[in-house]
């Protein structure tokens, strides 16, 4: 028998009415009272998130920064103490073990934020590749964590803090108190709106989750399950590792290039991104949206004109916001222009597919950034 | 409460027999379970299904579900209101989500049917 982990906040959830399944070992929320209106709260609004089964793995010791920066694809070295950086970490054929968020406290401590479903690989990873003085400690037991996101998200926050949130920009983070709890306040997401991810001592994190509604009444705030969280974060373009990227796609191929600093010194997976960038991709994750009715799902193959299978989708949906079927595909290199004819294969049926410009839809992530430093 | 004069399938599709035809849909069981419902796959109109085939596919924001045909027969017209309003079928399963309606091919099978008492025994059973 499998038994499901919870979260500090499984009782919750229960009392707030939400959907419970499984979810990579969790027993957490799909929905409260359902997708669509939890999506659109985000969109309009404000709504919270339980992620507290991220993992959580932090690297200490005087080569914390060197070898972070050996590890991930990002380049480490241009945090500023409480700055994040959205980065990848691949193996050794340039595949992606999985993509994660760095959080520097200072160059011998960082925070990295992993995804539920990799969390003990990551560390195990981790704890393996790492080299000269550093340590890494996995402290997923010791994080509840709380994602409060939408373009009410700062409004609502701003009621609970005692520092002005405007000194927290985009992929900023810092300490700070609610409701007499030391906290990190994260100005990051997983959207495509402002808001913040707030990491919270695991205990506490029930109270917190009380204290935001409890300041959130008039707005009001959503409880919002995965099934939101999902299609929030595909009409926005962003990865979900296990689907559109994975150990057998390199950042290149996924769309990731801009977390790839090649110029920043050596890290796992280069060679093999140098000679894909020397020889040229064989394929690409392309945005795409049908122009026939129909939805597009993981896994359907993908063809051109004459039926020749060119591809498959990694994610797609009936997108709760833009009311249109969309999804994300590898597809070869003559398809991935923007206007490029696609036919996704829906139970044996040729469905006509554009590919479109992503995101999808830019939400208010980002609007808040930081002053540049002369 | 599921209408009386339905027929219930385990499938959890009702179906409403009047004459020689039928019409066909979703149990509101069934919309609940599936959730927000955005697109229905219709079958077109003349195509002959038997009892079991794959009639249609509704489509929830997070799968898509198999609806089988309840009973043999010809598709004479399908719910067009559908294609741009799919959530009608969690507003009104009943009414205004009907997805099919059938010209029966073997009447005789009805009598598999379940009655609306069978079905709520039914579904409670699967909590």
């Amino acid at each position: 028998m499998i038994v499901l982990k919870h979260t500090p906040l499984y009782e919750t959830h229960i009392k707030y009415g939400g959907q419970m399944v499984p979810f990579v070992g969790w027993e957490m929320p799909v929905q409260y009272k359902g997708i669509i209106q939890e999506h659109l709260a985000v969109r309009k609004n404000v709504g919270i998130f339980d992620v507290s089964h991220m993992g959580e793995i932090r690297i200490t010791g005087p080569d914390a920064l060197p070898e972070v920066n050996r590890l991930t694809t990002n380049d480490a070295n241009k945090l500023v103490d409480g700055q994040a950086l959205y980065s990848t970490m691949l193996n050794e054929r340039g595949g992606i073990v999985d993509d994660l968020i760095l959080y520097r406290e200072n160059a011998d401590n960082i925070l990295i934020v992993v995804n539920a479903a990799n969390a003990e690989k990551d560390f195990a990873w981790i704890r393996s590749h790492l080299q000269g003085n550093a340590k890494a400690v996995d402290e997923s037991p010791l994080w509840g964590e709380l994602a409060l996101q939408g373009p009410r998200a700062a409004e609502l926050l701003q009621h609970l803090v005692s520092f002005d949130l405007h000194t927290v920009p985009f992929f900023t983070f810092r300490h700070g108190e609610i409701a007499g709890v030391t906290v990190i306040i994260a100005r990051t997401g997983y959207t495509g709106e402002d808001g913040f991810e707030i990491l919270i001592p695991w205990n506490d994190t029930p109270a917190i989750w009380e204290s935001l509604f409890a300041a959130g009444a008039e707005f009001p705030l959503a409880p919002c399950g995965l099934g939101c969280r999902d299609s929030l974060r595909l009409e926005a373009r962003l990865s979900l590792h296990g689907n559109d990227i994975d150990e057998t796609t390199t950042p290149l191929e996924a769309g990731l290039a801009w977390v790839v600093k090649m110029d920043k010194g050596d890290f796992i997976g280069k060679d093999v991104l140098a000679k894909q960038k020397e020889e040229g991709l064989k394929r690409k994750l392309v945005g795409f949206e049908l122009v026939e009715p129909g939805v597009p799902r993981a896994h359907y193959k993908v063809a051109d004109a004459r039926g020749r299978e060119i591809g498959h989708v990694t994610s797609g949906m009936m997108a709760p916001l833009l009311r249109k079927p969309i999804g994300l595909a590898y597809v070869e290199m003559e398809y991935t222009p923007v206007g490029s004819e696609l036919w996704v294969i829906i139970r044996e049926k040729k469905v006509k597919a554009k590919v479109v410009p992503t995101p999808f839809y830019k939400g208010t992530a980002g609007q808040v950034r930081a002053t540049p430093k002369g | 409460m599921d209408p009386q004069e339905n027929r219930y399938t385990k499938e959890h599709e009702w179906t409403k027999i009047e004459g020689n035809k039928t019409r066909i849909g979703i149990t509101a069981y069934a919309q609940e379970h599936l959730g927000d419902i955005v697109f229905v796959d219709l079958p077109a109109i003349g195509k002959s299904f038997k009892r079991g085939e794959v009639l249609l596919v509704v489509e929830s924001v997070k799968s898509a579900s198999d609806t089988y045909a309840p009973l043999s027969g010809t598709v004479v017209a399908v719910n067009d209101a559908l294609n741009s309003a799919p959530e009608l079928v969690n507003k009104d399963p009943y009414g205004e989500g009907w997805m099919v309606e059938l010209e029966l091919t073997n009447p005789a099978q009805t009598q598999d049917l379940l009655s609306a008492e069978e079905y709520a025994t039914y579904i409670a059973s699967l909590a």
